[in-house]
């Protein structure tokens, strides 16, 4: 596999309240897991997605519209497990993440 | 010069250059650092750092298992912010590259981003600008915390300035270099108060917020007898300050050599003068003042340190330490005495605080209906009591039933330890302390169901007459010298002679050496006062006959207002030991 494979995926906030905490400590917990860079594209900004303080203030609220992007020998992989997270829109435990941390 | 008034706690003077530890609010005291300990520093900040993050995860954990991971979610992100890489980078290049502290550094990166936060628009996001407030402050407390350590570790005489000392911090002075403090907050009966006069350190508590007009190196007076904490002062008043200190330290000299002899009067009446302490290690002063042994171990301190509740083998572990500092005389030990509102947070849920504190469930009341937390003190007790002269004493005892459910609780640790075959004493001394007026009142009955009295005078005055000595507006009614507080200490000690039950005085007023020949002229023959206050009281002891102390106690009898009975004392003891009327 090549290490340097890049993957990407375009994802949608669907968060009422928008990027905000408990999902982006979802994000930086997955992609910690990995050993593939993750970085995050919000229009022309970039952040990394193992970095709690890049991921607060990017500021990405509801509707806006990010580039996924891993690098590494489990880009893949990477990408899918934060990739699942848009998909369910971070729920854990049948919980909504917007339904907390909203006040 | 700037003068600021707060509460006087502990007398007498000291001048030196200010030592100021950050408040609350996280006044950075420095923004710079010498190029030669950037290393170290960064060291330090990486060490309250890692602090941080663990203290982040405890609350995370707990908040997960109480609330639901969605909560414990809050705390995750704070943890993983103070981890990041990123974050610490940012701070650490400013330490190296700026030489700016890590207090400075830390609070100048996470404000940064803050702000930028704010600076969005939207209002949510402006919102999670205090997750990173928190976090500065979080580090922020780490940092200045790990620096307020350097108070044992100091170098040269400073006055130390704090927005608060917990009792541990004051234990912890290094009285060598400390030579007085004074906190922004804290009363009269607070624990550090209490402390300061132990150590006897000039000092003045609740002066309000001061520390923004003090800049470290400062000279600084405290004037621990008028409770005034004079910044900068002029050349007149340091003169004059200076001069006072003189006579005080002389007068201290003239006191010391007291130490080895006995509390008689002139005429050869033994008056057994016990400390009353806090701490364990304030033994030592009382034995150096000569005292006949511990008249009150308050035992509060055990409960308040760690916020959680102390086990059994910490009580044990305290109690003989204190023995062993003080072979062969007798300790009393007090029973827990602490209002349910003064409980650490951790502990609160045991503990249903009450709206009306002073009256509610506190002290015996709060342990009686504590009972596991009260037989772990008591059985502590009964142990020690094999190892040494271990009394026991209850606080805030009420009614008799109350006296008795607290002997039968004794009682049945006895038992209880009897059967594990551990080594007690069920013999031990059961005293109580007389301070509501209901058991002063009944003096009578009590006497016949316990083997000694104290009587706490600190809590009966305030209770007499209902009155909060801490509330400025009403404090004016407190007085020890009320002839209503007076003739309820008649009342007990007539009592405890009729039964033949030993009687002592603690609190303030037996170690005010203004009311040494009222209590003894009361037929007092113990008293129990705070270890600082030991060699004046032998002092005014040694100076009167127990003709005059008699004469004194009975004239007294005629005044019917505090103030009037209050300047008589005065004049008295002007008479026989003028150097201890101040």
């Amino acid at each position: 596999m090549n290490e340097k494979q890049t993957y990407s995926k375009d994802v949608v906030v669907e968060l009422k309240n928008g990027l905000h905490l408990s999902p982006s400590v979802q994000i930086v917990q997955t992609a910690q897991g990995f050993r593939a860079k993750l970085a995050i594209h919000k229009g022309d900004r970039v952040v990394d997605g193992k970095s709690m303080l890049d991921l607060m203030t990017l500021a990405a609220e509801h509707g806006t519209r990010l580039r996924l992007e891993a690098t590494g020998d489990d880009a893949q992989a990477a990408l899918d497990a934060i990739g699942a997270l848009f998909d369910r829109n971070f729920v854990i435990d049948g919980v909504s993440a917007d339904r907390v941390l909203v006040d | 010069m700037e003068i600021r008034r707060g509460i006087a706690v502990s007398p007498g003077v000291a001048i030196g250059p200010a030592l100021v530890f950050g408040s609350e609010g996280f006044r950075i005291p420095q923004k710079l650092v010498a190029v030669d300990i950037v290393e170290s520093e960064i060291h330090r900040f990486h060490g309250a750092l890692a602090a941080s993050v663990k203290e982040i995860g405890l609350h995370e954990e707990l908040a997960s298992a109480r609330l639901g991971k969605q909560y414990g979610a809050i705390f995750a992100a704070h943890r993983q912010l103070a981890q990041d890489p990123k974050l610490s980078g940012e701070i650490e290049l400013l330490i190296r590259e700026n030489f700016y502290t890590p207090e400075y550094a830390s609070s100048k990166v996470l404000r940064q981003h803050a702000r930028t936060l704010q600076g969005l628009g939207d209002r949510y996001f402006a919102e999670r600008a205090n997750d990173l407030f928190d976090l500065e402050k979080r580090i922020l407390r780490h940092l200045l915390g790990e620096r307020r350590e350097e108070l044992t570790q100091l170098t040269s005489p400073v006055i130390v300035l704090a927005h608060n000392l917990t009792p541990s911090e004051t234990a912890n002075l290094d009285k060598q270099f400390v030579l007085g403090f004074s906190t922004e907050v804290g009363g009269k009966s607070s624990h550090t108060a209490i402390l300061a006069g132990a150590l006897g350190l000039p000092a003045v508590v609740g002066v309000g917020s001061f520390l923004s007009d003090v800049s470290g190196g400062d000279t600084i007076i405290i004037d621990g007898h008028d409770g005034l904490v004079i910044i900068d002062p002029d050349e007149d008043t340091l003169q004059r300050y200076k001069v006072a200190q003189f006579r005080q330290s002389s007068t201290a000299i003239r006191l010391k050599s007291l130490g080895p002899l006995k509390a008689e009067t002139r005429d050869g009446v033994e008056v057994k003068l016990f400390g009353n302490i806090e701490f364990p290690s304030e033994v030592e002063h009382c034995v150096q003042c000569g005292a006949a042994g511990i008249g009150l171990y308050r035992t509060e301190f055990l409960y308040l340190e760690g916020g959680l509740e102390p086990t059994e083998e910490q009580h044990y572990e305290a109690y003989t330490r204190v023995l062993r500092n003080f072979p062969g005389c007798p300790v009393v030990i007090r029973t827990l005495d602490l209002g349910a509102e003064k409980f650490p947070q951790s502990m609160q849920q045991v503990i249903e605080a009450s709206p009306n504190p002073t009256l509610g469930l506190r002290s015996l009341r709060l342990t009686l209906q504590n009972l596991p937390m009260f037989k772990k003190q008591l059985r502590a007790i009964l142990r020690a009591a094999a190892v040494g002269d271990v009394r026991v004493m209850f606080p805030l005892v009420s009614t008799l039933l109350e006296l008795r459910q607290a002997k039968w609780i004794l009682a049945d640790v006895g038992e209880d330890l009897q059967e594990e075959g551990i080594e007690h004493n069920p013999r031990l001394k059961v005293g109580m302390m007389v301070e509501v007026p209901s058991a002063a009142i009944l003096a009578e009955e009590f006497s016949r169901e316990v083997d000694f009295f104290s009587i706490g005078t600190n809590d009966l005055i305030q209770y007499t007459l209902a009155v909060d000595r801490a509330n400025p507006a009403v404090s004016h009614l407190y007085s020890s010298a009320d002839p209503s507080v007076c003739r309820l200490i008649r009342l007990v000690v007539s009592a405890a002679a009729r039964q033949n039950v030993s009687v002592s005085v603690c609190g303030q007023m037996s170690s005010d050496p203004l009311f040494t020949a009222l209590l003894v002229g009361m037929g007092l023959r113990e008293l129990s006062v705070s270890p600082n206050a030991i060699l004046e009281v032998k002092q005014a002891i040694r100076s009167m006959t127990i003709g005059q102390a008699k004469e004194i106690a009975s004239r007294s009898e005629m005044f019917d207002v505090a103030r009037d009975l209050e300047s008589y004392l005065r004049g008295e003891l002007s008479k026989f030991s003028p150097e201890l009327v101040d």
